[in-house]
């Protein structure tokens, strides 16, 4: 293989690794946030505020990793 | 295929590039003029036409070529503005005939009160509502450039990264100013420190002043790519279409795509709330609450 073909196949790699830890943060984000909202359901808008915040956090990281294998796949 | 190995030159032509090569594996059909609606361009589209914007020379500002023609995003941009700005009036004009507002005026009224308790109070506290109306301003000016992108023949201004970059510019800019209103200009820069021992200063003065611009770039970054991730997934799903070359096979992707849409209405709140909630969570970080010390 070419090394462009290696920069596609570690670009398309990468995203696929990015989804697998941002599904698995997020995932897990609302697991708890439901079981949190589940047992005290008068603090669920609370929860669901830190919830989105959280989950954008998690989201702004997983741009980071996109944008190198963005990057990987264009040069 | 070879041609999807030459390196293109941005984002856009490389998206175009892929999806063209993918077109073609299916047939002659011309894959470009269906991603022509995620690109900025001098074009605006209607029903039954189009019309050519008409631009202006290239400005010299020392030196520097700036084109400051007005293009399609630009133009939704100041669409937005203009309804934000004639949304604002009438129902300020509205609510001060009568206290108990109806209809337009209750709705907008309703986004005030939602932005004033829920987002600059929960963050910042009392000491924070002198901000409502900069962070009122961007939830609003933020969820009507993505709702227009949904309309159709419109585009989303915020699909644009140098949009999305100005945003968070401004956001950056307030973010300092609430700190610094806060706290006194010697203890914003004291906070560079870290409040450790000096001799770590160097390491930790630099990984502070990294961290106030990741902040802005995160904002800036998170919602171009959730507005622009949006389209393409439409775009994309569309394209089944010509690569199936059938008719019957239309529907399918038509349901995704209608899905796919009224899911794009949840994230134009969602991201426009985002963005609001971060810009008011990381001012209130700069701005002291109550009797706690102020930390990080």
């Amino acid at each position: 293989m070419e090394a462009t073909a290696y920069a596609y196949l570690a670009a398309g790699f990468g995203a696929g690794l990015v989804i697998l830890g941002a599904a698995f943060g997020i995932g897990k984000l609302a697991s708890s946030a439901m079981e949190a909202s589940g047992r005290q359901p008068e603090v669920a808008g609370a929860v669901r505020t830190s919830m989105i915040i959280a989950a954008a956090l998690i989201e702004g990281a997983t741009f980071f990793a996109l944008a190198i294998c963005i990057l990987l796949a264009l040069k | 295929m070879t041609d999807s190995l030459t390196p293109p030159d941005s984002l856009q032509t490389s998206l175009a590039d892929t999806t063209v090569v993918a077109a073609r594996h299916g047939g002659e059909f011309d894959f470009n003029h269906l991603l022509e609606h995620l690109y900025d361009s001098r074009t605006l589209e209607f029903p039954g036409g189009h019309w050519d914007i008409p631009a202006f020379p290239p400005v010299q500002i020392g030196g520097l070529t700036i084109d400051l023609s007005i293009t399609k995003h630009v133009f939704f941009l100041l669409l937005a503005a203009v309804l934000l700005t004639a949304a604002a009036v009438t129902a300020s004009r509205r609510i001060r005939k009568n206290a108990v507002p109806t209809g337009f005026a209750n709705l907008v009224e309703v986004f005030v009160v939602f932005i004033r308790d829920e987002i600059v109070l929960t963050t910042m506290g009392p000491a924070g509502l002198k901000y409502t109306p900069f962070i009122l301003t961007t939830f609003l000016y933020i969820l009507i450039m993505n709702l227009l992108g949904l309309v159709p023949f419109g585009a989303s201004a915020t699909g644009n990264i140098s949009v999305t970059a100005g945003l968070a510019l401004v956001a950056f800019v307030m973010i300092q100013v609430a700190a610094i209103r806060a706290q006194g200009l010697s203890h914003y820069l004291a906070h560079f420190t870290g409040g450790v021992a000096w001799w770590l200063w160097p390491i930790m003065i630099p990984i502070e002043i990294l961290g106030i611009f990741t902040k802005a770039f995160a904002l800036c970054m998170r919602l171009f790519a959730n507005m622009s991730g949006g389209h393409i997934v439409i775009l994309a799903l569309l394209g089944f279409i010509f690569l199936a070359k059938s008719i019957y096979f239309a529907p399918i992707p038509v349901i995704f795509v209608v899905a796919i849409n009224l899911l794009e209405v949840l994230v134009a709140f969602i991201q426009a709330y985002v963005f609001a909630m971060l810009t008011a969570l990381f001012m209130g970080l700069g701005i002291p609450q109550g009797e706690e010390e102020h930390g990080h």
